[in-house]
């Protein structure tokens, strides 16, 4: 929320020593931002005119000849206003002064000009073509006070403040609030405004009654009473201190109540008192079902626990929030009662919310409890209504305060400011600029205060409020910078975080380009990408989605990356591999989700970039099987794959991966349907995903065992099989791997055709025998060949390739 | 009968027609050759001669033998500097013609890269990692108790508006919607603290969620690395001295931190942390893009850990005390790599990840 302090308003408290700049950046300093500056007027060539005489225009019935004195000098000018008249102060702007032009819409300087054949040497100015407001109906008519012959600038000009004020700091919505920061780093005091009036009339309690049927919603109410009130507008200085706040004047009570509110920060509000029935104000929750018009005019329907301002017969307010129409204050209006109370902060809050009706006084209110502040308010706006719109104020002023607590002391000691900070602030300076900051304190020896919190310091509850209050005004450059002293506290190392990087350097390594999508996916999205098969949980949504597009949890990283994958094959040339680790949120019981982290991918095309020296591929299965099987090496985890069927993958192109017995993740080649509905084109597209829990999981937990390279020379034999179809070529590897002389075996070609017959394929592996302890023979060798065929035949049905 | 002047002349002859003819070879096999025809064992032109100088008289053969081995050396000598000449020759010709185009692009493993915000991330924690603090992680979908009521954010909290909130569609059994994604990284803070008594000290990077308007600045979707350090005093000076060390290790040994008062409602006293700009030096160039004429750039806030933070965690807070900050990682890979658009980074265009 935003406050905007004139310069003008704020130097009515405190002296402002410094420039502009430098104010604006102490401020930001000490956590009130200053978010912009703006300057009224800097007017050129423009006074505080003088007009002596007004004439008719000799060509024109509508226009009129002015002579202004600007100090020394008389102009003659040409007006169109209706509301010149002779002895009136203007602003008077001389040819070449920069303004407003109404028929150009662009600021731009005066030219001289012949209106209707008379020489007109200025203008005299309205509010618009100043730049200071939107009335272009008449001339603005300064007071009669103002000095012929000054620059506008001088008298007119102000500077204002646009403050960003955080959560805890409701006090700086008020401009005496942020007096009382200037003055903590200027080393002053504010001057607290005048809040003493004669208190003429009956005593209050005889005229009124006021009763709080609930203090939890309303802690304190206090009100005053004033008699024979003249309603009209408000003087100019009141006027254009709202005006420069960012507020419309409306008539001289209710801008007392804004002006105060503005000053103190304490919201107020006045009833016609004529209009509450029974002379008496209930302070209760609305009834189920309540009908009130708000002094906006909209009737509103209201429901506990709103708060409202009633009499025994109506609600004539809503507290905290906006006043009733029924007891508005109209020009006929001669009796005021004017509430200043403190209201829930919660309650005011859900208020305005649910009546989508936010309004100063619930800003202010929601921003915690100041109970204090209720009186200090009440007596300054009596006060004023007094100056400006007459009439007599009753006696006393009604305060009803139920669960009065007691003041907040805190005690500041020496100590604590050291712990928290790491240096040592003497009391002495800290006690300077708490009294400052309009906290009073008193030194209990040397090494403690004890403070009491301000009413309009709801913020400061505990000793290190007391402590950031010092520092940030002392300044965070003065606290000394050190490194951290103490020890380094044990760790545990974390696999499935080292893995979790392993996979992304290892995937990166290989040509992937790593992606991050969003967690959140249409309901829609991962219904084309399940394509019917059971999900692991129904998605979870949002209450208030983002959009329709991110509208659940996603429950799988497939559509992330197929749209992904999608998009880029608008651009030529890329590489369109892609992998992405994140987490799928799968909503089991009633609690949190379990978040599977995951390592996903998707292959299309060739995976190195294409180039004029390498022939082009397209990624299929075994480029997604060979990735996830680097991926396992990296990590030192064997994988074993299985057939899988499911509807996301095109049939008998994907398979399980598993390890230890445990299922970690699955691939295949994409469904062309899926494809489709997610716009890819071209020649299919290859998924992959590991579950990096179950893969940590597989990690062996010792590190990897050396075994000794044998010194003895290995001998390569090729051995040609031709087996069934449906003999997985995993199970044959492993049987001549298990022989004990064989180091390893390498599948180098796989045939079906005509050359082996149908429903069988040939399978070559070159195979390669070795001893630790001596160098094999051509026998020993021959013999290992004969056994691994006999044991081949007998178990897989097996026969060795003639030819 | 052989004489010695028909010997002479003979030789003679070899020489003159030998070292002519060498003179025209040209490759390996021609010289081959030549060298059979006079230098052979057999039927060399030379080897004959010389086999018929048995014939002569001791004397005479003595004298023509002297001249027959001055032939043979000659011939000898200039079939090894022909060899030679040959051989660089071809040599010559092989470079000439292996010439390469070694402008020709290279033949390139495929190379992947990884995202803008993982390396980011990963500078960050590695800064921290140096300084002795682990790495730990935390859920994404958080209860309202964790992301708010344990970081001192009641429900109805005035500060709760400055996080707007992405909730869960579900209620519990009292009927209150309690699930939400994480606004921050806070929550971990209450979580590492109830579980571990301190000294702690620990950073938290994750995926964060506001419910928040997207533009060039602004994503709904966050990247965050929380940091907090609990022990026995533990100060501000500390933090400091923390930040400095980052800010030296991410941005380079000569930039300054500044300090200024801000609210979170989890720390007292909070600071906004801002670093002098590296693209003007912290001169504040009007036109400066990066820093918009301020001089400094705002990268984290952080504070001390509000005794009721540390209360509510089950640790005692007139022992401990401690520090936290937090940082978008977004933001810090935007200043590092000069991108004026937050959205480039889910968009996922390759266009844009193939660049860092
Ligand atoms: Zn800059």
């Amino acid at each position: 929320m935003a406050m905007n302090v004139p310069l003008s308003w704020l130097r009515a408290y405190v002296d402002v020593d410094m420039p502009v700049e430098q104010l604006a950046h102490r401020l930001t300093m000490a956590g009130i931002e200053v978010g912009g500056v703006e300057r009224i007027g800097g007017w050129n060539d423009c006074y505080v005119g003088h007009v002596l005489d007004v004439g008719p225009h000799p060509n024109a019935d509508r226009l009129r000849l002015c002579t202004v004195d600007i100090g020394g000098e008389r102009l003659q000018v040409v007006c169109g206003a209706p509301n010149v008249a002779e002895q009136q102060k203007i602003a008077f702007a001389r040819v070449g002064a920069t303004l407003f032009n109404t028929h150009s819409g662009k600021v731009e300087p005066l030219k001289a000009a012949k209106i209707r054949g008379v020489t007109s040497e200025g203008m005299i100015c309205s509010v618009l073509e100043l730049g200071i407001g939107e009335e272009h109906d008449g001339i603005l008519v300064l007071p009669d006070d103002a000095p012929t012959g000054t620059p506008l600038a001088d008298y007119l000009g102000d500077t204002v403040l646009e403050l960003e004020v955080t959560a805890n700091r409701p006090d700086c919505f008020s401009v005496l609030g942020v007096a009382r920061e200037v003055a903590a780093f200027s080393g002053t005091q504010v001057a607290e405004p005048d809040a003493g009036y004669p208190e003429e009339g009956e005593p209050v309690e005889s005229l009124a009654t006021v009763e709080i049927e609930d203090p939890a919603l309303c802690a304190r109410y206090t009100a005053a009473l004033l008699t024979g009130v003249s309603i009209g507008p408000s003087p100019e200085w009141l006027q254009e201190r709202l005006t420069r706040a960012g507020q419309r004047p409306i008539n001289n009570i209710v801008d007392v109540t804004n002006y105060v509110m503005l000053e103190t920060g304490q919201p107020l509000h006045a009833f016609d008192f004529d209009k509450v029935a029974g002379r008496r104000i209930i302070v209760r929750q609305a009834r189920p079902g309540e009908k009130h018009v708000t002094l906006d005019g909209v009737e509103r329907e209201l429901a506990p626990p709103m708060v409202v301002i009633a009499d025994p017969e109506k609600a004539v307010g809503l507290g905290g929030v906006m006043g009733g129409a029924n007891t508005e204050v109209t020009e006929e209006t001669h009796t005021i009662l004017l509430e200043s109370a403190s209201f829930h902060p919660f309650n005011t809050r859900r208020t305005a919310d649910d009546l989508k009706l936010r309004t100063e006084a619930s800003l202010r209110f929601e921003k915690g409890w100041r109970q204090g502040l209720p009186p200090v308010g009440l007596r300054r706006a009596v006060k004023l209504m007094l100056e400006v719109a007459g009439g007599i104020a009753a006696r006393g002023i009604i305060d009803v305060y139920p669960d009065r607590p007691e003041p907040r002391v805190i005690t500041l000691t020496a100590a604590r400011m050291e712990k928290v900070l790491g240096v040592t602030v003497p009391m002495a300076d800290a006690a300077r600029t708490l009294t400052s900051l309009g906290i009073a304190c008193r030194m209990m020896g040397d090494d403690a205060l004890e403070v009491e919190a301000p009413p309009w310091r709801a913020d400061i509850t505990i000793e290190d409020d007391l402590v950031e209050e010092v520092v940030r005004v002392i300044g965070y450059d003065d606290v000394p910078t050190a490194p951290l002293a103490a020890p380094i506290p044990l760790s545990t190392p974390d696999t499935a975080q080292a893995v979790k990087e392993e996979v992304r350097d290892l995937l990166a390594s290989i040509g992937m380009q790593e992606v991050i999508t969003y967690s959140m996916v249409s309901e829609h999205a991962l219904e084309l990408a399940y394509r019917g098969a059971e999900p692991p949980a129904p998605p979870m949504r949002a209450f208030n989605p983002i959009s329709s597009e991110h509208e659940c949890l996603r429950t799988s990283l497939r559509p992330g990356l197929l749209r992904t994958l999608a998009a880029n094959q608008r651009h030529e040339g890329v590489p369109q591999w892609y992998f992405e680790v994140g987490k799928e949120f799968i909503f089991t019981g009633d609690g949190l989700p379990d978040e599977r982290q995951k390592a996903a991918g998707v292959l299309s095309g060739p995976g190195a970039q294409a180039s004029w020296a390498a022939a082009e591929a397209t990624a299929g299965f075994y480029d997604a099987k060979g990735v996830v099987e680097a991926l396992c090496d990296r990590v030192g985890v064997t994988p074993s794959f299985e057939p899988l069927d499911d509807p996301f993958y095109h049939p008998g192109r994907a398979a399980t991966i598993s390890a230890g017995g445990q299922r970690i993740g699955e691939l295949g080649e994409v469904h062309p349907e899926a494809l489709d509905a997610f716009d890819v084109r071209g020649e299919g597209a290859v998924y992959f995903e590991v579950d990096l829990a179950a893969l940590t999981e597989a990690v062996p937990q010792s590190a990897r065992r050396f075994r000794s390279i044998s010194v003895y020379p290995e001998a390569l034999r090729d051995l040609a099989l031709v087996v069934g179809m449906d003999v997985p070529a995993d199970r044959v590897r492993e049987i001549i791997e298990q022989h004990p002389l064989v180091a390893r075996a390498a599948l180098f070609d796989v045939y079906a055709g005509e050359q082996v017959g149908a429903d069988v394929r040939s399978l070559a592996y070159r195979v390669s025998f070795q001893a630790p302890d001596r160098t094999l023979t051509a026998e020993e060798v021959q013999r290992a060949m004969d056994r691994l065929l006999s044991r081949l035949e007998r178990e897989l049905g097996a026969a060795q390739r003639q030819g | 009968m052989t004489t010695a002047p028909e010997i002479l002349g003979t030789l003679h002859n070899i020489r003159t027609v030998a070292v002519a003819e060498l003179d025209g070879v040209e490759d390996d096999a021609a010289l081959e050759a030549w060298r059979i025809a006079y230098l052979g064992r057999r039927e060399g032109r030379l080897t004959l001669i010389m086999r018929r100088m048995a014939e002569l008289e001791a004397e005479e053969r003595r004298s023509v033998g002297v001249q027959a081995n001055d032939v043979k050396a000659l011939l000898e000598s200039q079939l090894a500097e022909k060899t030679e000449a040959l051989k660089s020759a071809k040599l010559a010709q092989a470079a000439q013609e292996g010439r390469l185009d070694v402008t020709l692009p290279g033949r390139r493993p495929a190379l992947g890269r990884l995202h803008p915000i993982t390396q980011t991330m990963r500078e960050i924690t590695r800064a921290f990692i140096s300084m002795g603090f682990q790495v730990v992680e935390g859920p994404e979908v958080e209860l309202d108790h964790y992301n708010f009521g344990m970081l001192n954010i009641p429900r109805g909290h005035p500060a709760r508006d400055m996080f707007d909130t992405l909730w869960l569609d579900h209620t519990n059994a009292e009927g209150e919607r309690e699930m939400l994604l994480r606004t921050h990284t806070s929550p971990m803070q209450a979580r590492i603290m109830e579980a571990t008594q301190p000294p702690v000290r620990v950073v938290v990077p994750g995926r964060v969620y506001r419910f928040e308007a997207t533009d060039a600045t602004h994503e709904w979707h966050f990247t965050q690395v929380e940091g907090l350090a609990v022990d026995r005093g533990i100060t501000f000076a500390n933090l400091k001295g923390t930040l400095y060390e980052f800010a030296r290790l991410v941005f380079g040994s000569e930039r300054r931190v500044r300090f200024r008062c801000d609210f979170f409602p989890f720390v007292e006293p909070g600071v906004d942390v801002a670093i002098d700009c590296f693209s003007c030096d912290g001169a504040g160039a009007p036109d400066c893009r990066i820093c918009r004429g301020s001089g400094w750039i705002e990268i984290m806030g952080a504070g001390m850990v509000h005794p009721r933070v540390l209360e509510m965690s089950g640790i005692d807070h007139t022992e401990y005390t401690g520090f936290a900050f937090g940082m978008g990682v977004e933001r810090i890979a935007m200043l590092k790599y000069g991108i004026d658009d937050i959205r480039y980074f889910y968009g996922n265009d390759a266009r844009f990840l193939r660049q860092f």
